[in-house]
C-alpha cells in the first residue's frame, strides 16, 4: 500500500513538472521555428541592410529588403503611445490605490479590466471609423489613418497593463512608512509624492515596461489604424507601417518559402527581440528590487 | 505652530485637492474610453442585430446576410483553445504553487511564461503557420488555430490557477499532510476543490481572450469566407475578429457593409466583455467570502 | 501505570538557513502521559513540535540535525515513510481548521487518504472518533453539513475527532485552545483528560493554568533551548532555575 502511494507521489510529481516545462518548450519553439523560416532571408541581404536598409519593396523588380522604417514606425507608435499611458495608467493606478475609497474604486478597477479585455480589432475599428474621420477634419489632414491615431489607440490598450501592475506595486508598500509620514505632519499628498511612489518605484517601472512591450507587439490596432505607409514618418500625422502590421497584411500574398516569407519571418524575430528584451528588463527590475519584508524598499 | 502657519497649511491642503482631483480625472478617463467605444458600438450595432444576422451565413459576397459561421468558428476556436490551455496551465500552476521549491528551476520556469505573455500576438501567429499549418501539415483549421491560441492563452491560465491556489489557506495543506495524505492526495483530495471556483473564473477569462484574438488566427484557421459550417476539426472556419477586419478593410464594399461591422463588432463585444463581466463579478464575490 | 518511552529527543538542532532555531534539546516523552509545553513566544516550542511530525519538511530551507526516536526507529532516516509517519502521529493547530467539506467527510478524510474503501468501517470509524472527540452529540443529526458551519469550538473538536479517526498513538496540539473562549476551552481540556488513557500527548501552550491544569510533564523553553523539565507539580511549585520561576511568576515573557 505504502510502496504503490509513494510510486503515484513520485509519478505525479515528474509528470507536473514535465507540464510547467510545457512553457519554455514553446518559448524556445517559437524562437527556432521563427529563426528557421527566417535566416534564410539573409542568403539574400545581409543583416545589416535587412535592419538599416531604407526600402521595403518586397514585391518589386528586384526586391527591396530594408525594415528600417517598419522599425522606426514600431518604435514611433510605441514611445508616442507611452507619453500618453504612462501618466495616464500610473495616475490612475494612485487613484484607486491611494486616494478613492473602496467602492469608487472597485467600480474603476474592473472597468480598467474591461478595457483591457476590449479585442484588439474592435479598437482597431474603432479608431478607423470615429477618430480618423475626426482628426481629419479637426487638424485638415490627408488622412486619419495615422502615427497619431494609432498611437492614441495603443495608448489605451497599454493602459490597464500600466495600471493594474502598479496598483499592485503600491499595494504592497506596508503601511506602516505611510503612517510614518502622515505622523511627522506630511499632507496625503506628500505622502504620496516623498513615500509610496519611490517605494513602490521598481513595481511601478516594470509596468511601465510591460505596458510598453504590449504596445510595441500589438498587431490589430497598427494594421488598421496606422495608415501602412512603409516610410519614415516625419510628423506625427505621417501614415506610417509598423513591423506586426507589415507582417499581418503581407502574409497572406507572400508565397510560400518565397524571399519575401522568409523576410516577414526574419521582421518577425525583430519583434520577437525586441519583446524578449523588454520582458527580460523587466523581469530583472522585478527580481532584483522585490520588496522582503519592510526593512528594504 | 499651526496657529502660526495657516496661510502655508492652507497651501498644501489646496495643491492637495487640485492634485487629486487630477489622478481622478485621469481615472475617469479610462472609464470614458470604455464608455464611448461600449456606447458606439452599440449605437450603430443594435440595428444590424436580429434574428437572421444571427442564423445565417452572409450573402451576397458578404455584403447581406448573417455571421452564423463566424459566431460558430470563434466559439469553436476558443472552446478548443481553452480545451489545450487549461490541462496545461492547470497542472503547471499546480507544479510551481504546490511542488517546486523556490530556487533556480522555478526561475526559469517563470521567466519562460512571463516571456511566452509577452510575446507578439502576430509572432504567435507565425509560430502557428510555421509549426501546426506546414510542419505538422495541419493546413489552416480549426486544430491549428485552436493550438496556436491555446499556446498564447496559456500564460493567462497558468496565473490566475496560481493566484486560485495561493488563496487556499495552508492549514488545509497541513492539515492534511498531517492526517498521514500524501502531496498528491491533499492536492486533489482538498487544494483543487477549494481553488476550483477560482480555477473556472480564470477559464472564463481564458476563453474570451481567445475569442477576441485575430492575429494568430489570421495565418492558422480563419478565413475570408465559408458558407458552411465546420464539420471537422481539419476544416478552415469564419470568425468573428477576422470578419471584422476583412469587412472594415478588404471587403468589396466596405462603406456598403458598415452595418455589418458594426453588428459583427457588437455580438463580439457582447461575447467577450459579457464573459469578463461573469467572471469579475464572481471573481469580487468569491474574495469576498474569502476574508 | 507503565511508564514506557515512547519518543526519546536526542541532541536536537534545528535550523531556519542560518537561524538556529532550536538548540540541543533532549528530551523523553512518555506513553499515555501529557506534556506540555511552554515558554514565551518565538521560544521554539511550535517548531519543537512541528519537528515530531516532520511538519517543518514543508520548510525548504530547513535543517535538522540530531536524532528523534519514535518507538526506537528514528523518524528522519532516509528510510522512513513520512506520510505514514504522520499517520501514527495526529495533530491539532491553533486555529481550527476543518476542510471545506461536510462534518461526515471531514472525519472520513484521513481514512479514505489512507486507503480505507469499506463504507460500514468508515462510518463506524467516524462516529467513534466524533464520540471520543465529544461532539458526537451535538453533529450527530446533522453529519453531511458544512463543517464551516459549526462554532469555533466545534470546530476544534471536530479536528480533534478528524485527527483521532486515524487512530494515531500520538496527538500533537499546537495551542489548541489560543481562538477559543473559555467554556470551549474547558470541554477541550476535559477532553485531552479523557484521551490520554489511549494516546501520549503533546501539547504547546501560551496559557500556565492551562499546563498547570492538563499537564503531567511541563517542559519550558527559551531562545531555542530547553530550559527545564519536569514535574508539572514541582515546576509550578519548586522549579530548579530562576529563569523557570520567573516566567511562571510572570515576571517575563
Amino acid at each position: 500500500m505504502s510502496n504503490k502511494r509513494r510510486i503515484t507521489e513520485r509519478t505525479m510529481h515528474t509528470l507536473f513538472f514535465v507540464v510547467a516545462s510545457a512553457s519554455i518548450v514553446m518559448l524556445f519553439m517559437i524562437m527556432i521555428f521563427l529563426f528557421m523560416e527566417g535566416i534564410p532571408i539573409f542568403d539574400e541581404v545581409s543583416v545589416k541592410d535587412f535592419i538599416f536598409g531604407k526600402y521595403w519593396y518586397p514585391t518589386s523588380e528586384p526586391p527591396d529588403f530594408g525594415i528600417l522604417s517598419l522599425i522606426v514606425a514600431s518604435l514611433a507608435v510605441t514611445l508616442l503611445s507611452a507619453l500618453i499611458s504612462i501618466p495616464l495608467g500610473i495616475l490612475t493606478a494612485i487613484y484607486i490605490a491611494e486616494i478613492a475609497s473602496k467602492k469608487v474604486s472597485e467600480i474603476i478597477k474592473p472597468m480598467v479590466e474591461l478595457l483591457a479585455a476590449l479585442p484588439s480589432v474592435v479598437i482597431g475599428f474603432f479608431g478607423m471609423v470615429l477618430v480618423a474621420p475626426f482628426l481629419q477634419n479637426v487638424f485638415d489632414i490627408p488622412t486619419g489613418l495615422n502615427l497619431f491615431n494609432a498611437s492614441l489607440m495603443l495608448a489605451f490598450m497599454s493602459v490597464p497593463t500600466i495600471c493594474s501592475l502598479s496598483e499592485d506595486a503600491i499595494h504592497s508598500v506596508p503601511n506602516s512608512l505611510r503612517e510614518a509620514s502622515l505622523a511627522l505632519g506630511a499632507t496625503h499628498l506628500e505622502t504620496i509624492l516623498k513615500v509610496v511612489l519611490p517605494a513602490s518605484l521598481s513595481g511601478i517601472s516594470t509596468a511601465v515596461i510591460l505596458g510598453m512591450s504590449r504596445a510595441i507587439g500589438e498587431t490589430m490596432v497598427v494594421l488598421m489604424v496606422a495608415g501602412g505607409a512603409a516610410f519614415i514618418p516625419e510628423s506625427i500625422f505621417d501614415p506610417v507601417r509598423p513591423m506586426p502590421a507589415s507582417i499581418a497584411s503581407e502574409m497572406a500574398e507572400a508565397p510560400f518559402r518565397s524571399a519575401h516569407y522568409h523576410a516577414l519571418f526574419a521582421t518577425g524575430i525583430v519583434l520577437f527581440i525586441f519583446t524578449f528584451l523588454f520582458n527580460i528588463v523587466a523581469d530583472h527590475i522585478a527580481y532584483k528590487y522585490k520588496q522582503v519584508g519592510e526593512a528594504t524598499l | 505652530m499651526s496657529v502660526s502657519v495657516p496661510s502655508l497649511q492652507r497651501r498644501r491642503n489646496f495643491l492637495q485637492k487640485i492634485v487629486f482631483n487630477v489622478f481622478c480625472l485621469a481615472a475617469l478617463i479610462n472609464g470614458l474610453a470604455l464608455f464611448i467605444i461600449v456606447y458606439f458600438m452599440i449605437a450603430n450595432g443594435w440595428k444590424a442585430i436580429n434574428w437572421t444576422f444571427l442564423t445565417q451565413p452572409p450573402v451576397d459576397s458578404m455584403t447581406k446576410g448573417g455571421i452564423l459561421p463566424c459566431i460558430v468558428g470563434t466559439l469553436c476556436l476558443s472552446i478548443g483553445a481553452i480545451l489545450i490551455a487549461m490541462p496545461i496551465g492547470v497542472a503547471s500552476a499546480i507544479y510551481l504553487n504546490e511542488y517546486a521549491r523556490p530556487g533556480r528551476l522555478i526561475r526559469v520556469i517563470k521567466l519562460g511564461i512571463n516571456n511566452l505573455a509577452g510575446v507578439p500576438s502576430i509572432v504567435f501567429g507565425l509560430f502557428g503557420l510555421a509549426v501546426f499549418v506546414v510542419w505538422l501539415k495541419m493546413g489552416v483549421s480549426i486544430i491549428a488555430g485552436s493550438l496556436t491560441l491555446g499556446a498564447m492563452t496559456l500564460p493567462v491560465m497558468i496565473g490566475s490557477t496560481e493566484e486560485a491556489l495561493r488563496a487556499v489557506p495552508d492549514t488545509y495543506r497541513e492539515a492534511s499532510l498531517g492526517l498521514g495524505a500524501t502531496k498528491w492526495q491533499t492536492i486533489y483530495r482538498v487544494v483543487l476543490p477549494t481553488a476550483l471556483p477560482g480555477i473556472l473564473t480564470g477559464t472564463i477569462l481564458g476563453i474570451s481572450r481567445a475569442a477576441g484574438e485575430t492575429a494568430p488566427i489570421m495565418f492558422t484557421a480563419a478565413v475570408f469566407f465559408t458558407p458552411s459550417l465546420p464539420v471537422s476539426i481539419f476544416d478552415e472556419v469564419m470568425a468573428l475578429p477576422y470578419h471584422i477586419y476583412v469587412l472594415a478593410t478588404a471587403g468589396t464594399e466596405i462603406e456598403a457593409t458598415r452595418h455589418l461591422q458594426y453588428g459583427t463588432a457588437l455580438v463580439l463585444i457582447f461575447l467577450v466583455l459579457g464573459m469578463n463581466l461573469i467572471a469579475i463579478i464572481y471573481r469580487s464575490r468569491l474574495r469576498k467570502r474569502m476574508q | 501505570m507503565d511508564k514506557s518511552v515512547k519518543i526519546e529527543v536526542k541532541h536536537l538542532n534545528f535550523y531556519y538557513g542560518n537561524f538556529k532555531a532550536l538548540e540541543d534539546i533532549t528530551l523523553d516523552f512518555y506513553a499515555n502521559e501529557v506534556l506540555s509545553l511552554i515558554g514565551p513566544s518565538g521560544c521554539g516550542k511550535s517548531t519543537f513540535l512541528r519537528c515530531l511530525n516532520r511538519m517543518n519538511d514543508l520548510i525548504s530551507i530547513s535543517r535538522v540535525e540530531g536524532n528523534i526516536l519514535l518507538d526506537g526507529l528514528d523518524i528522519y532516516d532516509p528510510s522512513v515513510d513520512v506520510v505514514m509517519l504522520r499517520s501514527r502521529i495526529g495533530m491539532v493547530f491553533q486555529k481550527p481548521n476543518p476542510f471545506p467539506k461536510t462534518i461526515f467527510e471531514n472525519v472520513a478524510y484521513g481514512l479514505r487518504v489512507n486507503g480505507i474503501k469499506d463504507k460500514g468501517l468508515i462510518e463506524n470509524r467516524v462516529e467513534e472518533s466524533l464520540k471520543l472527540a465529544a461532539i458526537w452529540n451535538e453533529v450527530k443529526d446533522r453529519m453531511h453539513e458544512s463543517a464551516l458551519g459549526l462554532s469555533g469550538g466545534q470546530q476544534q473538536r471536530l479536528c480533534i475527532a478528524r485527527a483521532l479517526a486515524v487512530e494515531p498513538e500520538i496527538l500533537l496540539m499546537d495551542e489548541p485552545c489560543s481562538a477559543l473562549d473559555p467554556i470551549a476551552t474547558q470541554k477541550i481540556e476535559e477532553l485531552i483528560h479523557q484521551l490520554k488513557k489511549s494516546f501520549t500527548i503533546i501539547i504547546v501552550t501560551h496559557n500556565m493554568q492551562q499546563a498547570a491544569r492538563v499537564s503531567d510533564i511541563t517542559a519550558f523553553f527559551y531562545m531555542g533551548k530547553l530550559i527545564e523539565v519536569g514535574k508539572t507539580n514541582t515546576i509550578f511549585t519548586r522549579p530548579n532555575l530562576k529563569q523557570t520561576e520567573d516566567y511562571i511568576t510572570g515576571r517575563f515573557g
